[in-house]
């Protein structure tokens, strides 16, 4: 089956036919991702999926009526046509059932699918009762086949892919403000109406234009995986459509140019695949909300919650019992073992915040680590102060309390409690950089 | 005459046909401070909704300075409620802010720098000058409220109708948002708040409506807030309305 010839005319886009379905499915998939990220922002996924259902009937009327008239019944134009009309058609029967009866959102999403998808499915089963096959193919639109793809076809796709591009990045502010917050949109004078059915309209065409490489069925994940993986990576809103319209551009690459190889492979499962590879790379790698990166902000934050505990507690020992301080003393001060208290001693000591001599046993906190202890004393008794006096927090679990805050005390909210506790302020070791003791 | 900045007239408005605002009248005093104030589930949101047309109402009349909300709406703004938007959006604070200026920027347009930078201006004016690139998600609840209220802001409007802009904030933030209302009016403009707290009305505010479906009584604080009034408005609904409102809501009754 691997023909290796087939397989480099492909990637070095030799065929010209190859080349322009190519650039079609690349600006397709990124039309999928910019227009899914807004129809995943204003959480409209599942009315995605019903649109993408809601399109079989119209295929399946436009293939009868153009074979009832003697019409070129194949033609893939034709086809979208009647896809996009039925597709118009099931968006607004979910909003006439909204509208006009007490039926919750998902139960008219469901109820359209199913009527809709229904109806399709008993159109195409006459159509297989017509004489001569000529059925054959229909059914590549539910699965997506892209490999009989001509050259028509493709720059319909393009061409089409191009304008709802165009529409996203034009109207890129106003989808915006539509997804984030609706009656602030309206009360500012937006015609809130048009711009959702211009957003829809937009879903409809991308999931009529993917009806060859993805199909019918597959239409909302390559809609929704794009942006959702998409948001792993960053927290801007531009970025995030980038990276989603990427997302989709390469998946449906993948999907459609190893189908130009292995024709018999099913296109959209493809591409849905490629979109979940993504995906998973954003779930574990992503740097914003990734699983790896999530681990190791928690594992420094740790090391340094236990490297601020004992600098503290090192801090304190010395308070009463002059600078340099023994092993036991630093023991007693905490739940920690002897292991545990000689590596987090160590640890500091690579740092430059303590100085340990092994000959008299004892540690010794040097000019940078006392400044940075005194900092961390400051926050902690401050914040245990406040908590007693202003949230009347019980004495016996201030300390408790305080440990976990003082290590996020940034210096604004530092200030804030020296105002707020300047009277009792004597209880607190000197700010170290202010005035050093 | 000046005209007044927000005038309503036997205004009904129903959710499923179920009356919620019954025959109001109320008009908002120009350059003061007015609280919208009544129980749970009295219409209060519902109003202030209802008047800037995001639900439609069954009957009656609202005016802008004068004239219908289509034609004075660059003078309006309105500050939802907290909780209405979701808030992993992914925008930072400053695009948030800056969003009360797109219909100034005009369709198509992008945000330019001269709007950032006037979007931190609104920021600073509500003390949040140094969260402009915060992602929303990362901000607490009363700094969530300061950021939609910046909003308003930076569309420099005349009159400011806010949905419990004091819900659930921390007291810097009630003080922020207070100096902010404080600051319009002595700039002539005109702030009307959804509030909750019968406690605050007295002192945060000049005017008040007491509303629990009807208007009950509207003025002046010192003048409205009067035990009996406050009976009218907190005290059992009259439950022969109650149950009328339930009869007019079946398919076949008369139309609101």
């Amino acid at each position: 089956m691997f023909d290796m010839e087939t397989f480099w005319r492909v990637l070095s886009l030799q065929d010209h036919n190859t080349r322009i379905v190519l650039a079609g499915a690349c600006v397709f998939g990124g039309a999928a991702g910019l227009v899914g990220m807004f129809l995943l922002l204003r959480k409209r996924s599942l009315l995605g999926d019903t649109i993408g259902h809601a399109t079989l009937p119209g295929i399946a009327g436009a293939f009868l009526l153009a074979h009832t008239l003697g019409w070129n019944a194949r033609s893939f134009i034709w086809l979208a046509t009647g896809a996009a009309i039925s597709g118009i058609a099931g968006m607004f029967a979910v909003l006439i059932i909204r509208k006009f009866s007490r039926i919750k959102d998902d139960a008219s999403l469901a109820v359209v699918l199913g009527v809709f998808f229904g109806t399709g499915v008993a159109l195409l089963s006459a159509i297989q009762q017509l004489p001569g096959g000529q059925a054959a193919g229909l059914e590549n639109l539910i699965y997506g086949s892209a490999a009989s793809m001509v050259t028509r076809d493709a720059l319909f796709i393009f061409g089409s892919a191009i304008v709802v591009v165009f529409a996203g990045v034009f109207l890129f502010k106003e989808f915006s403000i539509l997804c984030f917050d609706e009656a602030f949109a309206s009360a500012a004078g937006w015609p809130v109406r048009t711009l959702d059915v211009l957003l829809m309209s937009g879903v409809v065409l991308v999931t009529v234009i993917g009806l060859q490489s993805v199909g019918i069925l597959l239409t909302v994940a390559l809609l929704v995986i794009p942006p959702t993986a998409a948001r792993f990576w960053t927290d801007s809103l531009g970025k995030t459509a980038v990276i989603s319209a990427l997302n989709g551009s390469a998946s449906a690459f993948v999907g459609v140019a190893l189908s130009a190889v292995f024709p018999k492979m099913p296109t959209g499962a493809i591409i849905v695949l490629a979109a979940a590879f993504l995906f998973g790379c954003g779930f574990f790698f992503g740097t914003r909300r990734g699983l790896w990166s999530r681990f190791l902000i928690e594992w420094r934050a740790k090391e340094r919650l236990e490297n601020e505990h004992m600098l503290r507690a090192i801090f304190e020992c010395s308070e009463f019992s002059g600078p340099a301080i023994s092993h036991e003393a630093v023991l007693a001060k905490r739940p920690w073992n002897r292991n545990e208290t000689t590596f987090l001693i160590s640890r500091l000591a690579e740092n430059g915040l303590v100085t340990v001599s092994p000959e008299a046993d004892t540690i010794q906190l040097t000019r940078a680590g006392d400044i940075e202890a005194r900092r961390l004393v400051r926050n902690h008794r401050l914040w245990e102060l406040y908590l007693l006096n202003h949230a009347d927090v019980a004495p016996s679990r201030v300390d408790r309390d305080a440990d976990l805050i003082e290590h996020v005390l940034d210096p604004r909210l530092v200030e804030e409690l020296e105002c707020i506790l300047e009277n009792r302020a004597h209880f607190v070791p000197a700010d170290p950089v202010g005035n050093p003791s | 005459m000046t005209m007044k900045p927000l005038q309503i007239r036997s205004l009904n408005v129903a959710y499923q046909r179920k009356l919620v605002i019954w025959d109001a009248d109320l008009s908002v005093e120009s350059g003061r401070i007015t609280a919208i104030v009544g129980p749970n589930g009295a219409g209060k949101s519902t109003l202030l909704k209802a008047s800037l047309g995001l639900i439609p109402k069954a009957s009656g009349e609202v005016l802008f300075f004068g004239g219908p909300l289509k034609k004075n709406r660059s003078r309006v703004a309105y500050v939802p409620q907290r909780e209405s938007v979701d808030w992993d959006f992914p925008v930072s604070a400053r695009d948030v802010v800056a969003m009360g200026l797109y219909r100034r920027i005009g369709w198509c347009l992008p945000v330019r720098s001269i709007h950032r930078r006037m979007a931190e201006e609104a920021l600073a004016d509500v003390g949040l000058g140094d969260l402009a690139q915060r992602q929303i998600s990362q901000l607490s609840g009363g700094q969530q409220q300061r950021i939609f209220l910046a909003r308003a802001l930076a569309q420099k409007a005349d009159l400011y109708l806010m949905d419990e802009p004091f819900a659930s904030v921390d007291a810097a933030t009630e003080q922020a948002i207070l100096q902010v209302l404080h600051r319009l009016r002595d700039q002539g403009k005109t702030v009307v708040c959804v509030h909750h707290d019968l406690e605050t009305v007295g002192s945060y505010f000049d005017d008040a409506i007491l509303l629990n479906m009807r208007v009950v009584e509207q003025g002046p604080v010192s003048q409205v807030l009067t035990p009996e009034n406050l009976r009218k408005t907190y005290g059992s609904r009259l439950s022969l309305l109650d149950e009328a409102v339930v009869e007019l809501a079946r398919p076949g009754s008369p139309n609101v």
